[in-house]
């Protein structure tokens, strides 16, 4: 698989992420490279194999429902870059 | 305290009040005061906390009121486990300044045990990385050849760990990132069963991958920390019942009658001579303890690597996510509006190999190649489970290298990412089926460099793995070894 320009500059925009123009160019040759070598999968048979998502059945993880690390407010938003008023403060959204 | 000893020998020595607690913390505080320059094994190192913990540590060996086995025992914590209110940052910009409301179960139960956290150490950004090289602050360097890589992403663990810069450590593996580091820089290295440790409060990296470990002075550190850590939890999802670690069987290191699998595959071209050597005293020790060796065919192993980066960078993209510039760590401060906030932010903070993973991830994820790709690779772990599953109903154990080579010089990697992703090629496989491995250290190669050896075991097999590991260092001495110190090194050069 070729990864070309336009591919980059559509997975920075999934991703969330703005690359430098040097960046854009080291990403489009080092991610063809690793498709390069990933797309030996496709000589490998999986027909009919079912997907394994875990390592181990593990199925049904149950607790009770009950809050158990109390009011934490003040030093969860002690890490936030901006707060206001106990809660997240983010740029305006809506005009 | 002259020389380092081993965490359970020094457990021994202050339960009988034959060493105090402030001694072991002294004489590591010396050493990474001399080393750590140089080294860059620590990215936070707390001496006062621990020096508090050690007073209140004491009193209760004072008083006879301790029965774990590592009381009093410093421990270095790789840079992604949460400890409160220390800072915690995966070794990236994106989460500087970074302290967690709360303590990983990790850290919990080093604490219930009576021992002191020593700071946190380096690791290549959210462990993206087998060198240690793409850390925000700066690359942790080899203490046998400090040109070198210690290897990673736990290469801080390993690298404190060899250089006499911490008793023990605890690193975390989503592929080969325990046992990597641990062989390039000669010591006992255990990734466990996936759901054997909890991890709550590891900053994620690959959910499905991911598992904390001990780095360790030799196999009897590597059980004792183990047995430690490890336990259900229930805020781990992923966590399960099993029956705890048998210490004392470890000891007995009993491998009589035990068969042990080599795969084929595992001694293919790829292989340095030297380092394959290595590997194949291993099993003539055990041999020569009784245990069964024969070589076998496992032809899925050449293509763990594409299924490893497949599934380890789909995942990333959506675990790291969560960085978005609003709820902890770097905000970018000229951003217009939220959206801005969120690209500006991440593109930023994070480093280059941290945003081509996350962007290779977003690719296999996305519509039109997501059944190419990650699909794919989730059917081909589905045959890798089978093939361990298959070998497991012959052997006991599985042997091999740990990697290609020896420990690469600093910036080979970086400058051929592929050739960094294709040395990962016999642990990541171990990671897809969850089972546990421990690496050893087998020899050293002609420029004086550690080579490890992994022997794989069943799910939840780490009493076996590491008794025969145990077994291995009874008849060997490569664990002892211990390099120079690198400020000297430094003088000379």
């Amino acid at each position: 698989m070729e990864i070309n320009k336009d591919l980059v500059i559509y997975l920075e925009k999934l991703a969330r992420i703005e690359l430098s123009e040097s960046e854009k160019v080291k990403v489009e040759k080092e991610l063809s490279e690793v498709l390069g070598y990933i797309d030996m999968l496709s000589e490998l048979d999986t027909e009919g194999v079912e997907p394994a998502s875990h390592s181990f059945p593990v199925n049904n993880v149950f607790r009770e429902d009950v809050v158990t690390n109390g009011d934490s407010r003040a030093s969860v938003l002690s890490n936030a870059p901006h707060s206001k008023d106990g809660c997240f403060k983010v740029p305006k959204t809506v005009e | 305290m002259e020389k380092m000893l081993s965490a359970v020998t020094l457990a021994e020595k202050i339960k009988s009040k034959e060493i105090k607690v402030s001694e072991v913390i002294d004489f590591v505080e010396n050493n990474v005061n001399r080393t750590d320059k140089v080294l860059n094994c620590y990215t936070v190192f707390d001496s006062q906390k621990a020096r508090e913990r050690a007073e209140v540590i004491q009193r209760k060996i004072d008083r006879g009121e301790v029965a774990s086995p590592l009381a009093g025992i410093p421990i270095g914590i790789k840079d992604n486990i949460c400890s409160k209110g220390e800072l915690t940052t995966c070794s990236s910009k994106i989460l500087s300044g970074f302290r967690p409301p709360y303590n990983a179960t990790v850290i919990e139960r080093l604490n219930d045990a009576d021992m002191i956290t020593l700071g946190k150490l380096n690791m290549d950004e959210f462990a993206m990385g087998s060198t240690t090289e793409t850390s925000f602050y700066g690359p942790t360097k080899n203490p046998w050849d400090i040109q070198r890589v210690p290897g990673g992403s736990s290469g801080g663990s390993a690298a404190a760990v060899a250089g006499g810069e911490a008793v023990c450590a605890v690193g975390s593996a989503t592929g080969g990132a325990i046992r990597q580091p641990a062989a390039f820089c000669g010591v006992t290295g255990l990734k466990p069963t996936y759901g054997s440790v909890s991890r709550y409060g590891l900053i994620a990296y690959a959910s499905s991958l991911d598992q904390i470990g001990p780095l360790a002075q030799d196999a009897l550190d590597a059980a004792a920390v183990y047995s430690v850590i490890s336990g259900r939890d229930s805020t781990d999802g992923t966590s399960m019942e099993f029956t705890p670690l048998d210490y004392s069987a470890v000891e007995s290191a009993d491998v009589k009658g035990k068969k042990i699998g080599i795969p084929e595959q595992y001694f293919g071209d790829g292989l340095n001579s030297e380092v394959a050597q290595a590997v194949m005293s291993v099993a003539e020790v055990l041999e020569s303890r009784g245990a069964i060796v024969e070589r076998f065919q496992m032809p899925i192993a050449e293509y763990a690597i594409p299924t490893y980066y497949i599934i380890a960078c789909a995942e990333a993209c959506s675990n790291l996510s969560r960085f978005d510039g609003i709820k902890y760590g770097y905000s970018c401060e000229s951003a217009e509006d939220l959206l801005d906030v969120y690209v500006k932010s991440r593109s930023e903070g994070f480093g280059y190999e941290v945003k081509k993973r996350i962007m290779l991830g977003n690719f296999v994820l996305s519509s039109g190649y997501y059944d190419a790709y990650y699909n794919k690779a989730l059917q081909v772990k589905a045959q890798i489970i089978s093939a361990f599953n298959e070998a497991f109903e012959r052997y006991d154990m599985i042997l091999g290298p740990v990697a290609p080579t020896t420990a690469l010089k600093m910036g080979e990697n970086l400058s051929n990412p592929l050739q960094m992703y294709l040395g990962d090629i016999y642990t990541v496989m171990i990671n897809i089926a969850g089972l546990p491995s421990v690496s050893v250290p087998c020899g050293f190669d002609k420029s004086g460099l550690p080579i490890g050896a992994q022997i794989i075991g069943k799910p939840f097999g780490e009493e076996q793995i590491l008794s025969a590991a145990h077994a291995f260092q009874l008849d060997t001495d490569h664990h002892l070894k211990r390099p120079k110190s690198p400020v000297a090194d430094e003088k000379e050069g």
